[in-house]
């Protein structure tokens, strides 16, 4: 497989989650077999993966993969507009063609929670690379004990993918705590930062798992509070962000201390990244 | 049926805290539940009292002209509302109030702060918990002042950021 072949996908469906929030829903052109991937084989990724999209003419940005691992079929990004290429994307239409290479990185460890509880935490549109998570731990929810989902966002109308949240929380023995940091007097849920949900949450330190993606202080502040709970360091998983380019570690822009975060990452334990987290320069 | 001096012990404030000290302040606390969209205070009034909450959500309110009532924090289980009671000139400086159905128990404050003023061991005490809990709160509101989640924030492309 070239990992530097881009392959044209068709958009099917755009949704607006937010005032600058979109999810894509893509699939292969109809004169492709719509189950393979860029390189031929079979699509599949795994929750934590991220594509190369790529807009023609204006350029390629990674996006994480917030769809359905059990149905790779349907291909979903959630995009929030915020530069020149997520733009474009937000204002694509049914029928529009972008390019794709991927999936790159590596995934959440899901299996690894396996018996334990598991505390997924995220802060904004990182609620995007969480969500295949949860669709992959749904089908064999026995297999977990507790799952909490903390969720933090700026304000209520930013809310990701309420409507599934609200499913979630009740279709599947799921505690779901969403904050919002401020809000009109009107609401009813929490107000707050999201590490303030920690201690509002069930589980055992000694045997949880924790996944968070968010703003890098907000995982940093998150980590230390989940280490003041008891929760070991090898046991809480962050998902790292830094200037990806190449996706495969040969241009070395997402270098982090002594890794490369397309390659290495963008999943890290936070006992792998502690002493290079909030560090200045790094 | 459970005592208020042992409700009062169950609570995370008063975790730690020498029993001596609990049969001193429970003279002072009362039980109190308020229905939702109760006030429990009002921005200006005496603050008299402080709150720990047993069960249910507070709003920590402010009116703005022009935007109306705008929720700075919730507060909920095992969580304090109020520390004006302990720092003149003993007025609360936002309105409280409850968002769902809440049952607290509530402290007089001047009954509190005359047993701290007898007794300054119980004042270090309580000071202790209050100022760690200012800490936490003065942290969460630093954090908050950064607006993480602002789109005007996000320089790096992972996620679809660019």
């Amino acid at each position: 497989m070239d990992p530097f072949l881009t392959i044209p996908f068709v958009i099917q469906r755009v949704k607006k989650e937010t005032s600058d929030t979109v999810t894509l829903e893509i699939s292969r052109p109809d004169d492709r077999v719509k189950t393979h991937s860029p390189a031929g084989s079979a699509f599949s990724f795994l929750p934590g993966q991220f594509n190369m999209l790529y807009v023609l003419g204006i350029g390629e940005i990674p996006v994480s993969i917030s769809g359905d691992p059990n149905h790779p079929e349907k291909l979903f990004h959630t995009v929030r507009k915020v530069g020149a290429v997520s733009i474009a994307l937000s204002l694509m239409e049914k029928g529009d063609r972008i390019g794709i290479r991927g999936p790159f990185g590596n995934p959440w460890p899901v299996n690894k929670a396996q018996g334990m509880d598991l505390l997924l935490m995220a802060g904004g549109i990182g609620l995007a690379p969480i969500r295949p998570v949860l669709y992959q731990v749904f089908p064999e929810r026995d297999r977990y004990n507790r799952i909490g989902l903390l969720y933090g966002t700026r304000a209520p109308e930013d809310i990701l993918y309420e409507s599934e949240i609200k499913q979630w929380r009740s279709k599947f023995d799921l505690e779901v705590l969403v904050t919002v940091d401020r809000a009109a007097g009107d609401w009813k849920g929490n107000t707050g930062v999201v590490t303030t949900l920690i201690s509002k949450v069930s589980f055992d330190p000694d045997r949880t798992l924790v996944m968070i993606c968010g703003p890098e202080v907000m995982m940093r502040f998150s980590c230390l509070e989940l280490q003041k709970k008891g929760v070991k360091p090898e046991n809480i998983f962050v998902s790292m962000e830094r200037n990806m380019k190449c996706s495969v570690g040969f241009c070395g822009h997402c270098q982090f201390g002594p890794w490369f975060v397309c390659k290495d990452g963008p999943i890290f334990s936070y006992d792998q990244v502690k002493d290079w987290i909030g560090k200045r320069e790094i | 049926m459970e005592t208020l001096e042992r409700i009062i012990a169950s609570h995370s404030f008063v975790q730690g805290l020498e029993e001596k000290y609990i049969e001193l302040i429970v003279g002072c606390a009362a039980n109190v539940r308020f229905e939702p969209e109760q006030f429990v205070c009002r921005e200006g009034e005496e603050a008299d009292n402080f709150f720990l909450i047993r069960h249910g959500k507070i709003a920590l309110e402010i009116f703005m002209p022009e935007r109306g009532a705008t929720v700075i924090e919730t507060l909920g289980e095992n969580e304090i509302l109020g520390w004006s009671w302990f720092f003149p000139p003993y007025r609360w400086h936002f309105d409280a109030k409850a968002i769902e159905l809440t049952r607290a128990i509530a402290f007089d404050g001047k009954c509190l702060r005359r047993k701290c003023e007898e007794n300054h061991d119980l004042g270090y005490e309580l000071a202790k918990r209050f100022a760690a809990m200012l800490m936490e709160r003065l942290q969460a509101t630093r954090l908050r002042l950064l607006d993480l989640f602002h789109s005007k924030g996000a320089k790096l492309d992972y996620w679809g950021l660019t």
